[in-house]
């Protein structure tokens, strides 16, 4: 009886730990939203004229575009391969990236300096603008990620209708979303390659495009494996081990020719060095690569860690905490060095960012507790990887329609 | 149409700020001693060593703040001058984190912000005047005129005062060109001019993979349609042969004949 007592009590006492630190965080946010939009970016921020970009495109921006990466490369699994096997996860990842894509443009209205007139692109274009271009296809996902998300809602309120109308489009756009997706994730990279002088020679890259896509693809399904350990923890549910040993093959290859990349870039481009330089720089760059991809692409091709949660769960945290490392020394070590200026961002930044990061949790949180994220509990006890499991699946048509989307 | 510039002679600069004032006065900016290019101060007198170099907004042929900007707030016209209009601009800075000068600055602390710089006075070139930079220059060390003029009034100097220049005029490839050009008495560098440029515009850099993606639409879209296509075809064969399968476990009278179980 005490000891259950005991239990209960610290179950208490976390939860309002965590709601105590979800309201601090909300007050600071706010304190700082309000004096960002009376006082200017100046009076809120760290920014200046030699180092104009800070911690919201850095980290809100680069890193949240990125870790969202998981529901384009589910989708394309799923709908574009058709790969059954991985419906299990799709609405989850489907979910972060929507949620994430709200949040990145939330970010961005703290970021624009006149962002009452963020829809100016929309008629007044500049097609040789990387920004533009950015801009565009973030507006188009963001609208067909609703769309793709939106059978979660359907099924909800039982509108079979639109549900039905829903599953008849539903290929071309994902096609559309996975085409958009490799465009602006791809994009966020280009949007450096005009700097060749400014970004540091370890991060400059003629490939950017590429770098950032295949970072893009490797970290996805890397956010979705932690979202699942997470929430399996957080919800009481069973995790989906084989979809994640299998999600991390596909971070391992990702990481893979991005290390091929990388070393063709020291090669051609003659960074040696640099690379041997041991400065600020150059150790930030071997943490990078030593910590972000070497490491993870040994855990997840290794028999003992790629087949456990927890050997899972870490390696997916290495290649988030090595992809967050490497847009930030992108954006702000490498400008830093540039513009001969340190930059930290200030409270208000990292405050106003930790509160949409909340946001994000709480969002991620509400939608679980009132939407049919996670498969029914009946369908996550069958054998997952049973070839027979996919055929009994779609046999039965109504719960293709119904279930499926 | 005319394509205007200036020539700056750091060599006859003799750093008296009349041009820094001239330029407060035209856009209304307080006069200030700090001299460096700020929100309220479009061009400005940097010392170095023992030079004085007049910096301002370059101009460039092909500028990389139009090129980078998403609504085109920042315009490169015909005669010369890059001009920024605010009621486009949305504020992300983009220009400043490009700009190979590092010329664009910004009103931080104001919460309906501008970006600031130079625009060749271009309403005084319109009615005919000189810039105001250039006017109020008493030592001839800044010369407005077309770019063509600038050029034969660079090599004028350079063939009258032989020695007393380095024998390269800063501007005319640098990042493309531009429209505002530089003589001096030392290389560049020293003058806290750039020397890393390339000799190509820096939207080229991002053109060679913007101008790629109509194609990457067209083909993508095809690929992917494609590949959805063989998988789920593959996938309707699967349910098909599972079907099939279950018939004839149900009815094990009714065989299929071997052939056809095969396909």
């Amino acid at each position: 009886m005490t000891s259950f007592l005991r239990i209960s009590l610290e179950k208490i006492r976390r939860m309002t730990f965590w709601t105590i630190v979800f309201w601090i965080i909300m007050a600071l946010g706010l304190t700082a939203t309000a004096i960002r939009f009376t006082q200017g970016l100046g009076a809120a921020t760290h920014l200046s004229d030699k180092f104009p970009w800070g911690l919201w495109i850095g980290f809100d921006v680069l890193c949240g575009v990125g870790l969202a990466a998981g529901g384009f490369v589910v989708a394309a699994t799923v709908y574009i391969f058709n790969l059954d096997y991985y419906k299990p996860i799709l609405r989850p990842a489907v979910l972060t990236a929507f949620l994430g894509y709200l949040l990145v443009m939330i970010a961005l209205f703290f970021d624009l300096g006149r962002p009452w007139q963020f829809w100016h692109p929309m008629i007044m274009w500049n097609p040789h603008s990387v920004m533009f271009e950015v801009f565009w296809c973030v507006i188009f996902y963001t609208t067909v990620l609703a769309l793709e998300f939106s059978p979660l809602v359907f099924e909800r309120f039982k509108l079979e209708k639109p549900q039905k109308a829903l599953h008849a489009i539903i290929v071309p756009l994902v096609i559309l979303g996975v085409i958009l997706s490799s465009l602006h994730q791809s994009s966020l990279g280009s949007l450096y390659l005009i700097v060749p002088e400014k970004v540091y020679p370890l991060w400059y890259s003629a490939n950017l495009p590429y770098l950032f896509f295949l970072t893009a693809i490797a970290v996805g399904p890397a956010m979705v494996t932690i979202e699942s350990f997470l929430s399996s923890r957080a919800f009481k549910r069973e995790i989906e081990l084989p979809i994640l040993a299998k999600l991390g093959k596909v971070t391992a290859v990702a990481l893979s020719v991005y290390l091929v990349l990388k070393i063709e870039d020291v090669v051609n481009d003659h960074l040696w060095p640099y690379v041997f330089t041991f400065n600020l720089e150059g150790i930030l760059y071997w943490a990078e690569i030593l910590l972000g991809v070497i490491v993870p692409i040994i855990l997840l091709t290794y028999k003992k860690t790629n087949r456990s949660a927890q050997g899972l769960f870490y390696s997916a945290l290495f290649v988030v905490l090595g992809f967050i490392l490497n847009r930030m020394n992108l954006s702000i070590t490498s400008i830093e060095h540039y513009a001969g200026v340190n930059y930290f961002p200030s409270w208000m930044e990292i405050s106003i960012t930790l509160m949409i990061v909340a946001a994000g949790f709480a969002g991620f949180r509400m939608a679980v507790k009132y939407l049919p994220v996670f498969p029914e509990k009946k369908e996550t006890e069958k054998p997952l990887n049973k070839p027979f499991d996919v055929v009994e699946f779609i046999g039965d048509k109504h719960e293709h329609a119904t279930v499926l989307n | 149409m005319q394509h205007y510039g200036i020539l700056i002679d750091t060599t006859l600069c003799i750093g008296c700020y009349a041009c820094e004032d001239a330029c407060a006065e035209h856009w209304g900016f307080p006069k200030t001693d700090v001299h460096e290019l700020s929100a309220t101060k479009n061009t400005t007198v940097l010392t170095e060593g023992d030079t004085y170099v007049p910096r301002m907004c370059m101009h460039c042929a092909v500028p990389t703040c139009a090129s980078v900007c998403p609504v085109g707030a920042l315009k490169k016209t015909d005669d010369g001058p890059v001009t920024y209009d605010v009621s486009k601009c949305i504020g992300c800075r983009y220009c400043m984190q490009a700009c190979p000068f590092d010329v664009p600055k910004y009103q931080w602390n104001s919460a309906n912000p501008k970006v600031s710089k130079c625009d060749m006075c271009r309403d005084r070139i319109a009615a005919g005047k000189k810039p105001a930079c250039v006017e109020a220059c008493p030592a001839d060390a800044r010369v407005f005129g077309t770019l063509d003029e600038l050029k034969k009034i660079a090599e004028s100097r350079f063939a009258q005062n032989p020695g007393n220049y380095y024998p390269q005029i800063y501007g005319i490839k640098e990042a493309g060109g531009t429209s505002v050009l530089y003589l001096s008495s030392k290389p560049f560098v020293e003058l806290g001019l750039k020397g890393n440029l390339p000799d190509h515009p820096l939207p080229s850099l991002t053109w060679a993979v913007m101008s790629k993606i109509p194609n990457y639409v067209f083909w993508g879209g095809t690929l992917l349609g494609g590949i959805y296509w063989i998988t789920n075809r593959r996938k309707e064969v699967r349910e098909f042969e599972a079907k099939l399968e279950q018939m004839e476990h149900n009815n094990p009278s009714r065989r299929i004949p071997n052939h056809e179980q095969e396909n």
